[in-house]
């Protein structure tokens, strides 16, 4: 893959989406049920993957981050059908397979293959790897060229083992090697789309080199399609075209990799992001840029109202706890769902009164980062008047609708404004794009008084 | 300077047999463990020092001897039947206290007052039937004659000291009732209790979330800069190490390749596997380049270290020194510049070229 795609050239936002469609996520939910009592009665539920919307394009990677627990390896199971989820539809080809049995998923799981996570539990003990991985044809049927023994070997070289390994059990390899084995698997039946969870996780650093490298070449030989799930922001910004964040089952942001790792406009990336370590000693003096989250991740069991970040976000206000932010596509490519966003021009400008929590939380802020996104923030709106008042005549047909969306902004039509968002053109440069939002401004600071 | 440097004295050691100046000292370090298969040299002559409110980590890879040597130093392998499979020799100084031929109960005593130890994974590490604050007040009672009650205070400032809320009610709370992140305070916690001087930390964020390891490796240097402990931290992310070292040890196949001021390792690694490591590396600070720079082949078995330089087998370079010393002499440790150290049979000139002209401009 990897030349002409991780180039940046092709990064541009035409190129992926000229791509087909393979995987059509929306709304998808998977809650798991809590029962207690003798009745099992059911009191509540983990939700687990609640309500995301994203689409894998054929050829590309889709990295998907987030902490743990914040359901991104149940996203990966349901997505292959490992779980049946419990709302929103999986699109695979144009072909619902949401609802679909086991005998009907039968044929797809020829093209639907999952790399897992653990090495050591993901191969079974008693069987040779010859038997591991022909176990796909024996269940498909699939009769390949040659015999099923050839070209399980031509399998295991293709990921660089030897084909005398083939009478050889699991324990007698090591973490990289059985890694190696699960990969040959999936790759068995020339699959469509691959979903990797942890692919590399389990494995040191130099082997885990090894197998980042193996499946990037044999995505550029078989054209494979991925989705990979991982925790590690460095492994997912190395493999993947674009990027999902999640946290607590829903996705904060998606873009394509360049823009989220250089403006990453949701500030829960912006703190996973600067939390990540780097192998540079040089650095150490720029720790100010550090945002440090305080506590852990709420509990799914019961998420935050609103917007789920906003107990541990240091830009929280009354409508982030009020009003859940939509997934919208603040950028051309890149889609963020928040009030506040970083990079960007505030969503909710009438709100400025932080709540108790972010207060507490912006302690733990850098003025850096602070002074530094608040100026960005103030130059985009200046910068979003001074052109909005230059056209203002053009845009006043536009103006006229917008109060109105913004008004219903705390209430329940919140989603409205993505509405509105969407149904402007795109332009390149998405700046203009808000100017309406300033000419609304004023009505807004008007609303503001009334919410409160 | 390749004769002297081989040599302790060189290196302002004083001769085996004195303690040293450090606060803690290793010298040449070998624990071997005798399995059906062979003779298990999981250390094999290691060498280390490390002062008080100074930071060292050990890298490597998994089955490098890192875990090995933390263990040792706690005085752990002797303990109970492991004990008679393990054959240790070498030196261990801490505080002018040599502890491999120590008495086992004098070691006892030491350990959890003068040094403690954080584990990788809290969950396991953590009696499951005890209260957190149980298991705190225990630590802490072994070493100091109090009541329960004092204990239990104690246990509570603790806690709250790192950053646990309402630490009087957590203190109830059982390992399982705790997040991995809060599990992992209460375990460092329960290291800290009695102020122990030398703090050993082994792979202590590695289960955990980016996020809540930011949060713990700041924990760790507040809590150094405010007790001046030593600490040895055990990890094999180099974001980490660059992140908190003072100085760094590289370990490969039970032996230390490379040793050096954190700065000196990653500005001028001179062995071929810490380029190797350096190389495999994605980084989130840099352009993303095409491919990663892997170390080829597997990490050696530690029944039978590969002849000659152990990485040999793995080791781009192997065939660039004259002859085949790299497959015959083991290379020693040799000083490279002040206060680092390398075991490499490439000349100087030929690592300086290495790194400036082929490994530095790809990373």
């Amino acid at each position: 893959m990897s030349e002409t795609k991780k180039t940046d050239e092709a990064k541009t936002d035409a190129a992926p989406q000229e791509r087909e469609v393979l995987l059509k996520v929306e709304g998808l939910q998977k809650h798991f049920p809590i029962r207690k009592g003798v009745l099992q009665r059911q009191v509540g539920a983990v939700k687990a993957v609640d309500g995301i919307d994203f689409e894998v394009r054929k050829g590309e990677t889709l990295g998907v981050v987030g902490e743990s627990g914040c359901g991104k390896s149940t996203m990966g199971r349901v997505i292959t059908r490992l779980q049946d989820p419990t709302g929103g539809s999986i699109h695979f080809e144009g072909q619902d397979i949401t609802r679909l049995n086991s005998a009907g998923m039968r044929p797809l799981r020829r093209d639907i293959q999952m790399i897992f996570q653990d090495p050591y539990g993901s191969l079974n003990p008693r069987h040779t790897i010859g038997s591991i991985v022909s176990a796909p044809f024996r269940l498909q049927g699939v009769e390949p060229e040659g015999g099923v023994k050839k070209e399980v070997q031509r399998l295991l070289e293709l990921v660089g083992l030897s084909p005398e390994h083939f009478n050889r059990y699991p324990h007698e390899f090591s973490g990289g090697q059985r890694q190696r084995i699960g990969i040959a698997r999936a790759l068995a039946l020339k699959p469509k789309l691959v979903v990797a969870d942890e692919p590399v996780s389990a494995l040191d650093v130099s082997i885990q080199a090894q197998v980042v490298n193996l499946m990037d070449d044999l995505q550029s030989e078989l054209g494979l399609t991925y989705v990979i799930i991982a925790h590690d922001l460095s492994v997912v910004r190395h493999v993947s075209d674009r990027i999902a964040v999640m946290y607590l089952g829903k996705i904060v942001e998606l873009a394509d990799r360049t823009s989220l790792y250089e403006a990453p406009m949701h500030p829960y990336t912006k703190a996973l992001m600067s939390a990540v370590p780097v192998p540079d000693p040089k650095r150490r003096g720029a720790k100010s840029e550090r945002i440090l989250l305080r506590g852990d991740v709420p509990s799914p069991i019961s998420p935050p109202s609103g917007c789920r970040f906003h107990t541990r976000c240091w830009k929280a206000t009354e409508i982030c706890r009020t009003t859940e932010p939509q997934l919208i596509e603040l950028r051309p490519g890149q889609r963020v769902a928040c009030h506040h966003p970083e990079n960007f021009e505030d969503q909710a400008p009438q709100d400025t009164v932080l709540l108790s929590v972010a207060k507490e939380a912006a302690e733990l802020v850098a003025d850096e980062v602070l002074a530094e996104s608040a100026e960005t923030s103030a130059a985009l709106a200046a910068e979003v008047s001074a052109s909005g008042a230059g056209e203002k005549a053009g845009a006043s047909g536009e103006a006229v609708q917008e109060p109105q969306v913004t008004t219903t902004k705390t209430g329940p039509g919140a989603k409205t404004t993505p509405t509105a968002a969407e149904a402007r053109p795109a332009p390149t440069d998405p700046r203009p794009t808000d100017e309406p939002a300033t000419e609304a401004e004023p009505e807004a600071d008007g609303q503001e008084s009334t919410d409160k | 300077m390749t004769e002297l440097s081989k040599t302790g004295a060189a290196l302002g050691e004083p001769a085996p047999g004195n303690a040293p100046d450090a606060f803690l000292a290793v010298r040449d370090l070998k624990v071997h463990f005798p399995t059906d298969d062979g003779l298990v040299k999981s250390v094999d002559g290691l060498t280390f020092q490390v002062d008080k409110g100074k930071t060292l980590c050990i890298v490597g890879e998994s089955g490098s001897g890192k875990s090995v040597t933390s263990l040792a130093i706690m005085g752990l392998h002797r303990l109970g039947a492991r004990g008679k499979n393990v054959q240790m020799s070498g030196e261990i100084w801490l505080d002018g206290k040599e502890l491999v031929s120590a008495d086992p109960d004098e070691v006892r005593r030491l350990r959890g007052r003068e040094m403690a130890m954080i584990f990788q994974d809290p969950l396991s590490a953590m009696h499951p039937y005890y209260t957190i604050g149980n298991q705190i007040v225990e630590a802490y009672r072994v070493h100091h004659d109090v009541s329960k009650k004092v204990a239990r205070k104690r246990a509570i400032e603790m806690l709250d000291r790192v950053g646990i809320p309402e630490p009087d009610k957590r203190v109830d709370g059982y390992p399982h009732e705790f997040s991995g992140g809060m599990r992992q305070r209460a375990m460092i916690a329960m290291a800290l209790v009695n102020n122990p001087e030398l703090l050993i930390a082994d792979e202590p964020t590695t289960a955990l979330d980016v996020t809540v390891q930011a949060q713990i490796l700041d924990l760790i240097r507040d809590l150094q800069k405010e007790f001046g402990s030593a600490v040895v931290l055990i990890t094999h992310d180099l974001g980490v190490v660059a992140e908190i070292a003072d100085d760094v040890l590289v370990m490969y196949g039970g032996r230390c390749v490379e040793r050096g001021s954190v700065d000196d390792v990653f500005e001028r690694p001179q062995h071929p596997y810490t380029w190797g490591l350096l190389g495999s590396m994605p980084r989130i600070d840099r352009e993303t380049s095409e491919r990663l720079i892997p170390v080829k082949g597997q990490p050696p078995s530690l029944i039978n270290v590969p002849s000659g330089c152990a990485f040999h087998p793995r080791c781009p370079y192997a065939d660039i020194p004259k002859g085949d010393v790299t497959r015959t002499v083991r290379p020693e440790l040799q000083q490279v510049g002040g206060g680092h150290f390398s075991a490499c049979h490439l000349s100087p000139e030929d690592r300086t070229r290495i790194w400036t002209e082929e490994i530095a401009p790809k990373l």
